[in-house]
């Protein structure tokens, strides 16, 4: 029998996504960037929502929306070779520093760095995210990774 | 960290004021209980007494498509009209209800039934000679069973030939509060 993926009520993919979605939006944008990046990701997912064919890779699509959200926020608020500022929680999970120290990477390879070694991603969902193929995204990680190696040695 | 309410709240109504949702639903309280409402752009689709907001969200979802959302801007007006209501201050909803989605035969009984007015009530026979189908009482009374959006198109106010409450999908003792707030009840 073919298991049948139904696409659940938007609330539903809205409130197991949402908080995930912010926290990963504030790691890469900051703060207060962050606000207008998450109405803009859940806006964009609400329009695309109806051309959605099954409910595979729900999680994956919402961050692939997300980081062209974030990649989009990033190209036209920070000039080539600025530093972003850097975010401040008061509890700070494991990714949390991650986050920063990837601050000043190129918008790609911080997502991909941030999707793979602060949330566990696959390259394949990483990949979905990017907008890219698996080797790009697997790249991308690891270019980052060694810029990340350069700066701090 | 969870998203702030303020952000998740700005959210809710950015999607609303977009147009984009196919349902918006909120929960509000009520004399009888807490009310689940919800409304597409064509008006009020659902009340619903003793709310489970996660069935009752799957089954809007299957029937009005899969973008529902809680978003209490558009229930804002349905939430007025009805605390007006409780406090015996509205006798009429100024509300367009949505039945779209319903069968012809209940479509009608409930376009009929809108016609008893508050602190009046009609009989399922009474009802079923209005449209034109007198032997169809037991269908109505299955129609008006089956009525989304109690209260505003106003089931309570049909009971049996002998004036006995008969049945009401949110209880007999709701029915019993809502006849007696409009003054329908005798002793």
């Amino acid at each position: 029998m073919m298991e049948a993926v139904a696409i659940p009520p938007f609330e539903r993919f809205y409130a197991e996504t949402r908080d995930e979605i912010w926290r990963y939006l504030v790691r890469i944008l900051g703060r207060q960037a962050a606000e207008d990046a998450f109405q803009e990701t859940f806006l964009r997912a609400l329009r695309a929502y109806t051309d959605l064919q099954h409910a595979r890779h729900l999680r994956a699509w919402a961050f692939t929306i997300a980081t062209r959200v974030a990649v989009d926020e990033r190209r036209r608020r920070v000039p080539a070779g600025a530093v972003p500022e850097l975010t401040v929680d008061d509890a700070r999970p494991a990714y949390a520093e991650l986050g920063d120290i990837a601050g000043e990477l190129p918008a790609k390879e911080r997502a991909a760095v941030v999707l793979r070694y602060g949330y566990d991603m696959p390259y394949a969902e990483i990949a979905a995210a990017l907008g890219s193929s698996e080797e790009a995204a697997r790249q991308a990680a690891s270019s980052g990774v060694r810029r990340l190696r350069r700066r701090s040695t | 960290m969870s998203v702030p309410t303020d952000i998740d709240r700005t959210f809710r109504d950015r999607a609303a004021a977009e147009g984009v949702l196919d349902v918006a639903y909120d929960l509000i309280e009520s004399p009888i209980g807490s009310l689940f409402v919800a409304a597409t752009d064509r008006g009020v689709c659902e009340i619903g007494f003793d709310p489970e907001p996660e069935a009752e969200v799957e089954r809007l979802a299957r029937l009005h498509g899969a973008r529902v959302l809680r978003s209490p801007r558009p229930v804002d007006k349905i939430r007025r009209e009805l605390d007006e209501y409780f406090e015996g201050r509205r006798r009429d909803f100024d509300l367009a209800v949505d039945l779209t989605v319903l069968p012809a035969f209940q479509q009608l009984v409930l376009a009929e039934l809108q016609r008893v007015p508050y602190g009046d009530t009609d009989t399922y026979g009474g009802l079923a000679r209005r449209i034109g189908k007198p032997r169809a009482a037991r269908a109505v009374g299955g129609a008006l069973n089956r009525n989304p959006v109690p209260i505003v198109v106003p089931c309570h106010r049909v009971v049996g030939s002998s004036g006995n409450l008969v049945g009401y999908a949110g209880g007999l003792e709701r029915k019993e509060k809502l006849l007696a707030l409009e003054g329908a009840l005798l002793g």
